[in-house]
């Protein structure tokens, strides 16, 4: 059996020629996540895109609804520019309804299409009319219906639709380049990275493993967050960067007050190198202002630039509720809970200086760590490709 | 390829060959209900009987003092939810110890806010609960006291006897159970000697099965049930029987107390050496509880203070050693052991704590191999940790 979905999208930045560019970038990441799936076409008319499938129906628009850029998915019925065959779409979709307990409903019609004989306000009427004498147990509300029937007469054929599941919006996966994401374990990497994510970012996430000062168990952590994420993109590519000895020759060179501003700096020169390989164009970091020692103004500004590249830090003004928030509603925040210690949390200083001198990190920080260890340490990465699990989700 | 070196025997064991030999000729041929009226039903009945009588052999106890559960969780729970409510109207005094394991002290506090009340003994620095404090808490009002047998974390062996003596003297009302999971079918325990109620024991410990575990009920105390259903074990504990996890934690249980005294000798040889070795090579470590041999001689902590021991315990499993920090279930918290903060050590100590355990299985060579590792690794991270401090 055919299957039809009504795919919609924000209308945000799509002027001019950016709009072909954003719909046919959304139209792959929408193949992509329905890879494996019988899809039998993907078409788009002004503002919509119509995806058709053989079967499994549900299994679609739930993958569809991790795809940023659609701002909602419905299955649809289709019929033809004839009001008769418009009622009768609109009445089966209707005994639909009831089936699954709704009760009240009314039509709302949009026509594209001005050469419908009707006006939209009188085909809403007729339909309307139809529908309340053939589907026992529904009743019009025209104030707060609890279903609407939507009905879009386009050039070819109308739509119709009542169901919705909302889309994560924003813009399609690639759309703005692509970005080194600094993941811990943390709670608040995994956030930054979906706000990136957001706005059209791809991600390369980044997780530095200091065994044995850091377990396994946390980077398995790591790896499951990217599970999370590789919903919103089908797949990431982790890089777990072995980082042990950096950080022991960071330790050998004293400074106990400045250690976590050199273990950052060492971050983001690793991370820089990574997007070097990758064709990254930045850096997303979970930073948030103030939250600790190393997120105060002189902190960040003392980690950044020994990169020239732009640091993303989508968290920057949020507090940690609402982060919290985020992450729980994201499916990160039980992962990042797990009592597992990451590299920044094993050695705290007693101390942490809180408004670096750029100038004294810069000069205690000289000679600590060879440069072949920073070389030797991203050609040692192990590179996991992380899917989804779409099973277990 | 490094070879493994288990030493979380604490943890859980290997399941013996014997064992599972036995288990899969129950799974597969014998595979009946017991509850079934047929002769598949009846040789599975035959064979839980046997195990039945296996258990309780190793407590010179009577077979229809054994129920089987689910392991030594569900054994504690049972035990002592089943004896406060079975005392409740006599009176609404509970005592237990500050070093028992979670689930037995978990389920003191969800007594606590069902009205009774609890004494938590300490324990002196060896782990070894304080008598005078036992005394000193037991009243007419008591009706409930559980003190375990060994200490998971650091070996130390309860004065039971003692124990047994200050009761009976004190609060012969009060009904006695002893968590036994770390010393069952290794050291000797006769519950009816001591006038002990109730015991709780666990498989998977003794190199049987996980998922299966027994509650010994002196013959004519009553305790309710906490699972309800088909009327399985006298009515006591329903749910279809496990048979191949009775059947293995039977066997597991003859094998090991028959050869009890040679297993206990070569554990008690290889912790000493492990103890000694690392005393003597590596500066400041710290032997934690019982001292020399009077500790149970499969369980062994030991401190390397300034080095945070979940380090230590991931450096070794680079070297194919596998320890833990404290017990395994306390692992998935964060926080310090309440065994070693109970016997009141230093917070260095605390922290930078690994508890060996041993089975019969383990060699010398595996404990020598450890204390080579242990001083390579020790000084190595402890340069590392104490940096700019």
């Amino acid at each position: 059996m055919k299957h039809l979905i009504l795919a919609r999208y924000g209308e945000v930045g799509l002027k001019g020629k950016n709009r072909r560019l954003f719909e046919n970038q959304l139209i792959r990441r929408m193949e992509e996540a329905l890879t494996g799936l019988p899809v039998s076409g993907i078409s788009r008319t002004h503002g919509r895109l119509y995806v058709t499938m053989d079967g499994q129906l549900d299994e679609a628009l739930k993958r569809l609804s991790y795809v940023f850029g659609l701002v909602a998915v419905s299955p649809a019925q289709s019929a033809a520019l004839d009001l008769a065959e418009i009622k009768a779409a609109a009445v089966q979709a209707m005994i639909e309804a009831v089936a699954a307990g709704y009760s009240t409903f009314k039509v709302e019609t949009r026509r594209p299409n001005k050469s419908f004989p009707l006006k939209s306000p009188e085909v809403s009427r007729e339909v309307g009319a139809a529908v309340l004498q053939q589907v026992p147990g529904l009743m019009v509300d025209v104030h707060s219906p609890q279903v609407v029937l939507n009905i879009e007469l386009r050039e070819d054929q109308a739509y119709l639709y009542w169901r919705e599941l909302p889309g994560p919006g924003g813009l399609p996966l690639g759309v703005s380049g692509r970005a080194v994401l600094l993941l811990s374990g943390g709670i608040d990497s995994p956030v930054a990275g979906w706000m990136a994510m957001s706005r059209g970012l791809e991600i390369v996430p980044v997780y530095f493993h200091s065994f044995p000062f850091t377990s396994d168990r946390a980077k398995e952590k790591v790896v499951d967050l990217c599970r999370v994420l590789a919903h919103y993109c089908t797949q990431v590519k982790l890089y777990v960067i072995p980082f042990t000895k950096i950080q022991t020759a960071l330790r050998e060179g004293g400074s106990e007050e400045l250690q976590t501003i050199f273990l950052r700096r060492m971050m983001m020169r690793l991370a820089a190198k990574v997007a070097a390989k990758e064709g990254a164009t930045a850096l997303i970091t979970g930073e948030s202002l103030g939250q600790v020692a190393s997120q105060t103004l002189p902190s960040l500004a003392a980690t950044e630039e020994v990169v020239d590249l732009p640091v993303l830090r989508p968290l920057i003004a949020l507090d940690k509720q609402e982060i919290i928030r985020r992450a729980k509603k994201l499916g990160t925040y039980e992962i990042s809970i797990r009592p597992y210690a990451d590299c920044c949390t094993v050695f705290v200083p007693r101390h942490p200086e809180t408004h670096p001198d750029r100038a004294v990190v810069a000069q205690k920080e000289a000679g600590l760590v060879a440069p072949e260890l920073i070389t030797e340490a991203v050609a040692a990465a192990e590179i996991l490709p992380i899917t989804t699990d779409w099973e277990g989700s | 390829m490094v070879p493994e070196v288990y030493l979380d025997n604490s943890a859980t064991t290997r399941v013996r060959p014997e064992v599972v030999q036995a288990m899969v000729v129950v799974m597969r041929e014998n595979y009946g209900n017991p509850s079934s009226s047929y002769r598949r039903g009846q040789a599975a009945e035959q064979a839980v009987k046997k195990a039945r009588c296996q258990v309780a052999h190793v407590f010179r106890a009577e077979p229809k003092e054994i129920y089987f559960t689910s392991g030594g969780t569900e054994s504690n729970n049972w035990a002592l939810l089943g004896a406060a409510r079975a005392r409740s109207r006599r009176g609404k005094h509970l005592v237990t110890t500050q070093v028992e394991h979670p689930s037995v002290l978990e389920v003191f506090r969800s007594l606590e806010e069902q009205g009774f009340t609890v004494t938590y003994l300490p324990v002196d620095e060896y782990g070894i609960i304080d008598k005078e404090a036992l005394a000193a808490s037991l009243t007419p009002e008591t009706i409930l006291v559980s003190t375990m047998y060994v200490n998971n974390e650091v070996g130390s062996i309860m004065p039971l006897a003692d124990i047994a003596r200050l009761l009976k003297h004190k609060a012969p009302q009060a009904l006695w159970h002893v968590d036994a999971v770390q010393g069952f079918a290794k050291l000797p325990l006769f519950p009816h000697d001591l006038g002990i109620d109730l015991v709780s024991l666990s498989g998977h410990k003794i190199q049987g099965p996980k998922g299966i575990g027994a509650l010994f009920i002196r013959q004519g105390l009553q305790i309710p049930p906490l699972i309800l259903g088909g009327g399985q074990e006298k009515g006591l504990r329903s749910g279809t029987e496990n048979v191949p996890g009775i059947v293995g934690l039977g066997l597991a249980a003859a094998l090991l107390w028959e050869e009890r005294e040679q297993a206990a000798a070569h554990m008690a040889t290889m912790k000493r050496r492990l103890r000694e070795r690392v005393l003597a090579e590596i500066p400041d470590a710290h032997a934690n509880g019982p001292q020399d041999d009077t500790g149970a001689p499969h369980i062994l902590s030991l401190s390397f203070p300034g080095v945070k021991g979940e380090v230590l315990l991931h450096a070794l499993e680079d070297k194919g050693i596998l320890v833990s920090t404290g017990s395994a279930c306390s692992s998935h918290r964060a926080a310090n052991s309440h065994v070693l903060t109970a016997m009141k050590l230093p917070p260095a100590l605390v922290e930078g704590a690994l508890r060996f355990s041993l089975s019969p299985d383990n060699t010398l060579e595996e404990i020598d191999y450890t204390v080579d590792c242990l001083q390579e690794i020790v000084p190595e991270l402890r340069r590392i940790m104490a940096l700019n401090r």
